[in-house]
């Protein structure tokens, strides 16, 4: 059973995986999606100040942004100017960092093969955001919350049968929402078109099931190397060396105990 | 601009930890806790008396401290419990929460127990618990850094738990030989004396090992002048131990410097690992190399 299939908790509740392509070769930087998704999950001013980054005011995901437009200006020293942009969100990851660590069960796999933290159950020891290859979850300060948010991919939504409000919202279609399987097939193909039409930079970015974290449930068309969008260019979910750290937690406990036994070597003076 | 210096305007990639400086002082005290009932169980089979009792005090105060650390830096900590209704293996912290609820119960228990001088049986029985759990108790928070995305702390994940294995050796030989009446400190001497050599040791592998690149941290800001303090009263502190540590004054002072050694070093990874987490170059560099 691959692990984020969730068939073997939800049994007949299953669901298929869904998530998101986000095409950023024809994102407008309109933010639509940042404000759409405020709008239906409440979530809080993320701060009002300019940051001086192009048309980004938002900076970062975080507790309080679950989508956020990336403005990349380029002037390349031959060729045109081009402004890049990128709706960002949650990856939803096959092998999810956050989920992993979690030491309440706060954070959980729902039957649609999405991320979600339990709110209800969170008690803010900050752990998953240190587990995030992504930098997606972070504390939410105001009011005293304390807990860790992200992206619900819309979790009440999709139980109604809605796709997330980000998708909804965007005019071009540059976030498409649906099952997994059939947002890989299109993506291949579009980034497939765009090289042939001569986008030579075109490339998927985690949608290889083969990566360090499975494969994610939100993946994008990007137009240049991830670091320029502020992604991580191999991200690999903490726990993939999970043996290595407990095998080195066990010897190091066992070196401990040897240097006590040794100590008492000599008596007691 | 290089092709592998790229950024998006220079911010992070991955997140800062949120923790506070309660828990690198919670490292320091877990670490001083396990050792310390694991040295106060070998004087007990081995009838040291006051250095069992001396240990086994000290294990008491450091494990009693703890669960106020942990449980303030929450960022909901009238929901601490949750943690006691789950176990997970993939996390370190949902494993040490029980390790350190089990030491903390046992050492409690024995430390009433000799405090009043009431069930000599139930004293073994939870010292011996305590004390078998020690080691664990004094690792399991360097598999819990190392269980993470933040590269100084992910890269050394073969060494941060054995960093810490020998600054709890350190810290809980010289509490004992602070504690301890010198005629009956000589085991907690050379733990001290074992731990401050392993802890400088250790150091300077781990360090080696992560690369000029991702070791960067201990090098500058905080967590250099951690690093260098610690150092400093390792060094010292072990030094001193070795030559005055059957005298009074110079037990204490070898002690307490080989304590506050242990703690910076503590400071040092914490303070490296929020730097670690602020350069976004430190992330996507080594895994640039890697996709190469």
């Amino acid at each position: 059973m691959k692990q984020g299939d969730g068939a073997t908790t939800y049994g007949p509740e299953q669901q298929p995986r869904v998530g998101f392509f986000t095409d950023t070769s024809i994102c407008i930087g309109c933010k639509a999606c940042e404000v759409a998704c405020k709008e239906w999950n409440l979530v809080p001013e993320d701060g009002l100040s300019w940051t001086g980054h192009s048309y980004d005011n938002t900076g970062e995901l975080g507790a309080d942004t679950w989508r956020h437009v990336a403005f990349i200006e380029q002037q390349p020293t031959h060729g045109d100017f081009r402004w890049l942009m990128s709706s960002d969100v949650c990856k939803h990851c096959t092998h999810a960092g956050c989920l992993d660590v979690c030491p309440t069960g706060a954070v959980m796999r729902t039957e649609f093969g999405t991320v979600v933290i339990q709110d209800d159950v969170c008690n803010g020891c900050g752990y998953c955001v240190t587990a995030c290859p992504f930098g997606v979850i972070s504390k939410r300060e105001i009011g005293g919350d304390g807990g860790m948010h992200k992206c619900t991919l819309c979790y009440d939504r999709l139980q109604d049968g809605l796709e997330p409000a980000c998708a909804k919202a965007c005019p071009t279609d540059s976030i498409q929402f649906g099952p997994l399987d059939e947002l890989i097939d299109r993506a291949r193909e579009r980034c497939e078109h765009l090289v042939e039409s001569g986008v030579e930079d075109a490339r998927l970015y985690l949608a290889d099931e083969n990566d360090g974290i499975g494969g994610a449930g939100a993946f994008f068309l990007l137009l240049d190397e991830p670091e320029v969008y502020g992604l991580p260019p191999d991200p690999v979910v903490p726990t993939k060396n999970l043996d290595t750290i407990w095998g080195a937690a066990a010897a190091a406990a066992g070196a401990l105990a040897v240097g006590l036994i040794a100590a008492f070597i000599g008596g007691s003076d | 601009m290089s092709e592998d210096r790229l950024s998006y305007y220079g911010r992070p990639i991955i997140k800062e930890p949120v923790w506070k400086p309660e828990i690198p002082l919670y490292f320091f005290a877990g670490g001083l806790a396990g050792a310390s009932a694991t040295l106060s169980l070998g004087a007990r089979m081995t009838r040291n008396e006051p250095l069992a009792r001396a240990s086994l005090f000290a294990a008491a105060a450091a494990v009693s401290v703890s669960p106020p650390l942990l449980i303030k830096d929450l960022g909901r900590p009238a929901r601490f419990y949750n943690m006691l209704r789950v176990f997970k293996v993939t996390s370190p912290m949902s494993v040490g929460t029980w390790i350190a609820s089990a030491e903390g119960t046992s050492t409690g228990v024995a430390a009433a127990c000799e405090l009043f001088g009431v069930m000599p049986r139930l004293k073994l029985f939870a010292q011996t618990i305590a004390g078998l759990l020690g080691p664990a108790m004094a690792t399991y928070t360097g598999a819990l850094v190392a269980q993470s995305v933040v590269p100084v702390w992910h890269e050394a994940r073969q060494d941060l738990p054995l960093t810490f294995a020998a600054g709890s050796a350190a810290s809980a030989g010289g509490a004992a030989a602070i504690l301890t009446p010198t005629a009956f400190a000589g085991p907690a001497r050379r733990l001290a004396i074992l731990g401050g050599l392993a802890e400088l040791v250790t150091v300077e592998v781990m360090k080696k090992r992560l690369g000029n690149l991702v070791a960067e941290p201990y090098e500058q800001g905080e967590a250099a002048k951690y690093t260098k303090l610690s150092t400093a009263a390792t060094l010292a502190g072990t030094a001193l131990m070795a030559r005055a540590g059957r005298r009074r004054v110079g037990a204490v002072a070898a002690g307490a410097l080989l304590l506050a050694g242990a703690l910076c070093e503590r400071f040092a990874v914490y303070h490296a690992g929020k730097q670690s987490a602020a350069d976004p170059h430190y992330t996507s560099i080594p895994q640039r190399e890697r996709v190469r």
